[in-house]
């Protein structure tokens, strides 16, 4: 397999890059599990991986602030981002590249034709399109180009993060550059999508695995998120939602109901709207590490109704409510009486039954009609 | 024998028709907007009073009112009073009107009033227990029957018409209703009494839901007297006050002379609903229930006065507590059914009911259109016995 | 002949007793409904619920109901305060000083059914299994069901342009392809029981009898109303959860001993007509024949009316 086989097995065996064969074992574990996937399959991501089977992978950037890719590498726990990298085949990543200028291009091309139809090719950053998209040239070519034809050839297209997703922060009103994520470029191909700002790790690595051991892309939702992820929304999994059931909720930062880790919905939480798997996966692989954990509400980065556009603190409507803690009364209270109505009611009354009291009186007034001419009836007998 | 009757004449645009029009005009949006939005934005029903004014009042209490054409032919053809005659036409044409608009109201007041024509014709679908089921089809029938004993007058009226051919289709129909009017006549004694008392039968059903107090399965036979009560204060109302309003001679020494009946049907009424109560021995109810207790106890005065008053000569003699009485018998029957339909009605704790302005609106709104139908008929047609023509220029309606 | 009070009174008499001797038969005739053969139903023990609501969002689910936004906390939750058009089924809480109880309220399947006996068309019916059902293609809407029913259940559609009336139908859809109503099969703790009623019933009664002291001892639906398919066991009075004391007389007895009664066969009304026509027919040929010997036709003639 050449050098690149000989370095993980070595590496594994030695345990030389900080990751020893146990860790390995533990990462593809979790990942597995990540994707829902039975613990067999784990052995078959380790057993792949070992094997040296490191598909090409391409990372293209574009109008991003390259945090998905720092995410990645800031994790806490080294180890993942090292896998990444040991899993695949980097063959084109701009910030992690010693390479530049031409050589850059020219690894970039090779890979393209040495693995076509096959490499990954993974986008973070939206690209522009206004204006024939100038707003964002690499060697001289728009990104709209460059993505296209990158695109055109690849196994598998990963738009990571927000950006990459649907447009993310650049496509932030009044999006003056015309920014947008890769799905809504490449209209004709499958794009897995893993919006988040920035995504956690854990979703790229799952997704790669798959792809990798299985040869398929995960099992997508109508947005091209991947399911196991992009699922749940975080309301439906929070750790607080028991707070949220029972109606305790922090009204200002700092306040009692905060300290006492309450709901955050009444701050503007977004979770009740937001797909992602943040509530069960936390970042940086510390416990407690996202932001409704920390105290902050959710500001929905997955979503692009939401992200960007929906003020922080502004609260949402939950799209999907269940039934709280509180419970309806045997004989409830269904108001029925409009305080208004009875009161004209009385007032038409007693009107009409004036009205016929006074008509009475007119015509007690008036003179008996005995001598009405042409009344014959009194002269019948009964 | 009397005097023909005749055509009113005048105006029909006067102030007082165009304020009724006003009036309907007005309910007519309502209803618009009650078969745009539903029932429940425009009433203050609900699933707990699901029947509230357009029942109680438009059809139960209308239909009682409406029974004066009714009462005066038990008078003049079975008990053979020939010197009631006169109030027999004007009587049959407010009984027309009543039950139509009664038919109307249930159509503003049932949800799906386009299935109505299943009824009468699906009658393998008929189910024999439901009293509701009898009081629709003896309604529709009813009004079928009461329109046709109206018809004379039109057919008298189109013998009169320049036209020949009409005149001769007009006799020709007048000589045919003649021959079977017997039978009709006896259909609009027979399905009354079917019916009215079935009106009563309804609430049997709702069981502990109404109030003890007015709870019986004596309703049929109560409801059955109360509307020949409402029915003679409607013929007395109704008649001094068409004399007044299109300015023709009073009938008082007729109307007064009724006074026998009016009273003996009165106090059938009071005797039957005490015996009854004291029967079930419901008085031991009043304590715990004091609000019910002063009810009962105005519904009963509400049926003693009248017939107090129109014991003595003096006072049946003269038109304003003729008028008073005829009033005070219509608001007791009204009141009674009222409270067996509604007031009485508890469905269970948490449920009240009060109706909405847009609600009385409606029922406010088919009130007028029957008025202005009446005024209009009675004007065209001869209904009324009479003199002469009211004068064009009248003020009155 | 005169036709006088006399006669009149005699006739109006003799049709009574007619009819009294002909309801007097048909009084003797109405009997009791039977609980049918197949009978299903459902037992909800309240000592067993724990309140979890799982049966309200099942049978939302199971029945496509639309969201029902209840009044707690602006309207934020799904929590209906009472069935309604959009509700079919729903726990209520009892609480007072000493004791608290669920409770789940849905349509009991009466076996004489108030609503089945008001409606006019029969547009509610209980089938062979004794499930009662509203078919709206019968219903004109007018709501004597509602006030018929005494534990207030059928529910209207107040604010809709083609109004239905909603109630539990024991999801006979389901039951149709072998499964059983979502609310039995959504409890964790089997508070409510589907089944047939006679083995629920059976089963009620054991559990009295070998619990004593956990339960009021009495199986609410067994005779209440003439019976009912939907069986109650609670430790609270069956009256504190709105279960009403009805006696066991079946709710339309009454009023179809009435209809019935007088109406047996028609011959009540036949006969009535027949007596008002011939009565009304002779006074008219009497009064004619006074008023004008020669017996002149149209114009004049003052006995139409």
């Amino acid at each position: 397999m050449g050098p690149k086989h000989a370095h993980l097995t070595e590496a594994a065996a030695s345990g030389t890059h900080g990751v020893d064969r146990r860790e390995f074992v533990r990462i593809c574990t979790l990942a597995a599990a990540a994707l829902g996937l039975p613990a067999s399959v784990a052995q078959k991501f380790v057993f792949a991986a070992s094997r040296g089977l490191r598909p090409s992978l391409v990372w293209l950037h574009f109008q991003e602030c390259t945090g998905c890719t720092e995410s990645l590498l800031r994790a806490s726990h080294p180890a993942i981002s090292q896998l990444i990298l040991d899993l695949v085949s980097l063959d084109y990543h701009e910030t992690l590249f010693a390479a530049a200028g031409y050589q850059a291009e020219a690894a970039l091309k090779k890979a393209m034709v040495d693995n076509r139809g096959k490499y990954i090719c993974v986008v973070e950053g939206a690209i522009p399109t206004k204006d024939g998209g100038v707003y964002c040239q690499i060697a001289g070519r728009p990104a709209i180009d460059m993505l296209r034809d990158v695109a055109a050839e690849a196994g598998a297209i990963v738009a990571i993060g927000s950006c990459a997703a649907w447009g993310g922060i650049p496509s932030a009103d009044p999006n003056p550059t015309g920014a947008t994520g890769a799905p809504q470029i490449l209209t004709n191909k499958t794009v897995v999508s893993l919006p988040g700002c920035p995504p956690n790790p854990y979703i790229l690595l799952g997704t790669v695995l798959q792809y990798l051991v299985l040869g398929t892309l995960p099992a997508l939702d109508d947005k091209g998120r991947p399911l196991f992820a992009y699922g749940r929304t975080i309301h439906d999994v929070c750790p607080r939602r028991s707070h949220f059931d029972a109606g305790h909720f922090a009204e200002r930062f700092g306040d009692e109901g905060h300290r006492q880790g309450y709901c955050l919905y009444r701050l503007g939480c977004k979770g009740p709207a937001t797909h992602a798997s943040c509530a069960t996966q936390h970042f940086g692989d510390i416990d407690g590490a996202w932001p409704i954990g920390i105290g902050h509400p959710c500001f929905g980065c997955t979503e692009q109704a939401l992200a960007f556009r929906v003020p922080l603190h502004q609260t949402i409507e939950i799209e999907r409510p269940a039934p709280p803690d509180t419970y309806p009364p045997i004989h409830a209270d269904h108001k029925g009486i409009s305080p208004v109505a009875t009161g004209v009611a009385g007032l038409a009354g007693g009107a009409l039954l004036t009205a016929g009291y006074m008509a009475s009186r007119k015509l007690g007034r008036k003179e008996d009609d005995s001598a009405a001419p042409g009344r014959s009836d009194e002269t019948k007998e009964d | 024998m009397n005097s023909h009757a005749q055509p009113i004449g005048g105006t029909i645009l006067t102030k007082p028709f165009r304020a009724l029009l006003l009036i309907f005009a007005v309910a007519a949006g309502v209803i618009a907007w009650r078969f745009w939005a539903g029932i429940g934005p425009v009433s203050g029903l609900s699933d707990g009073y699901p029947w509230g004014i357009w029942i109680a009042f438009d059809v139960v209490t209308g239909t009682a009112l409406a029974c004066g054409g009714y009462a005066v032919a038990l008078l003049v053809y079975i008990l053979n009073r020939g010197r009631y005659h006169p109030l027999v036409r004007p009587a049959i044409l407010t009984s027309a009107l009543g039950y139509t608009i009664a038919g109307l109201s249930l159509a503003v007041d049932v949800g799906r009033p386009w299935n109505f024509w299943r009824v009468p014709i699906f009658v393998w679908q008929w189910n024999f227990d439901s009293a509701l089921l009898e009081v629709a089809l003896c309604i529709m029938s009813y009004i079928g029957v009461l329109w046709i004993e109206v018809s004379p007058a039109v057919f008298e009226r189109l013998q009169d018409t320049p036209w020949a051919p009409v005149r001769r289709v007009a006799s020709v129909i007048t000589r045919v209703l003649d021959k079977v009017l017997v039978w009709i006549i006896a259909l609009g004694l027979l399905l009354p009494t079917m019916h009215q008392s079935s009106l009563g039968t309804l609430m049997i059903l709702t069981g502990r839901k109404l109030h003890p107090l007015w709870q019986t399965p004596l309703l049929p036979l109560l409801f059955l007297i109360s509307c020949v009560v409402m029915g003679y204060g409607a013929v007395v109302f109704e008649s001094l006050l068409s004399s007044a309003a299109f300015r023709r001679p009073r009938e008082t020494r007729m109307l007064g002379s009724l006074s026998t009946t009016m009273v003996v049907v009165l106090f059938l009424f009071l005797g039957a609903r005490l015996l009854d109560l004291t029967w079930r021995g419901a008085w031991m109810r009043i304590p715990g229930s004091a609000g019910y207790g002063l009810l009962l106890s105005v519904e009963l005065a509400m049926f003693l006065a009248p017939a107090l008053m129109l014991l003595s000569k003096e006072r049946r003699t003269d038109p304003g507590h003729l008028f008073r009485a005829g009033m005070l018998m219509m608001l007791a029957g009204a009141l009674y059914r009222f409270d067996s339909v509604l007031v009485a009605f508890n469905p269970g704790k948490g449920w009240s009911y009060f109706p909405t302005v847009p609600e009385m609106m409606i029922t406010l709104g088919l009130v007028a259109l029957e008025i202005m139908a009446y005024i209009v008929l009675v004007k065209t047609f001869p209904i009324l016995r009479g003199i002469a023509p009211a004068r064009a220029d009248a003020g009155h309606s | 002949m005169a036709v006088d009070r006399r006669s009149i009174l005699k006739a109006l008499a003799g049709s009574a007793v007619a009819a009294a001797a002909t309801s007097g038969r048909a009084l003797a005739a109405v009997e009791r409904k039977k609980v049918p053969a197949e009978a299903v139903g459902l037992l909800y023990d309240a000592t067993r619920c724990i309140g979890c609501k799982a049966c309200v969002v099942a049978c939302r689910e199971a029945n496509d109901l639309p969201a029902d936004p209840g009044p707690f906390q602006d309207r934020i939750y799904q929590a209906p305060i009472d069935l309604n058009d959009r509700t079919k089924n729903i726990i209520k809480l009892y609480k007072d000083a000493d004791t608290v109880s669920y409770m789940k309220v849905q349509c009991m399947h009466c076996v004489d059914p108030a609503c089945a006996s008001a409606c006019m068309l029969g547009a509610l019916s209980k089938d062979k299994l004794g499930i009662v059902s509203w078919d709206g293609s019968r219903c004109v809407g007018c709501r004597y069901c509602q006030m018929a029913c005494p534990f207030n259940i059928p529910k209207f559609e107040w604010r809709a342009r083609n109004p239905k009336i909603v109630k539990c139908e024991l999801c006979r859809h389901l039951l149709a392809k072998g499964g059983i109503p979502a609310c039995a099969k959504a409890c964790p703790r089997e508070a409510v029981l589907f089944g047939k009623r006679v083995e629920l019933l059976a089963d009620a009664k054991r559990r009295i009898a070998d619990h004593p002291g956990r339960y009021v001892p009495k199986v609410y639906g067994e005779s209440d109303a003439g019976g009912t398919q939907v069986l109650y066991l609670s430790a609270v009075p069956f009256e504190k959860l709105g279960l009403p004391d009805l006696g066991d007389a079946p709710v339309p007895e009454a009023a179809r001993l009435i209809q019935h009664g007088v109406y047996k066969g028609f011959i009540a009304p036949a006969a009535l007509y027949a007596i008002l026509g011939t009565v009304v027919f002779r006074n008219r040929r009497q009064a004619l024949a006074e008023e004008t010997p020669a017996g002149d036709a149209a114009g004049t003639r003052e006995s139409l009316p």
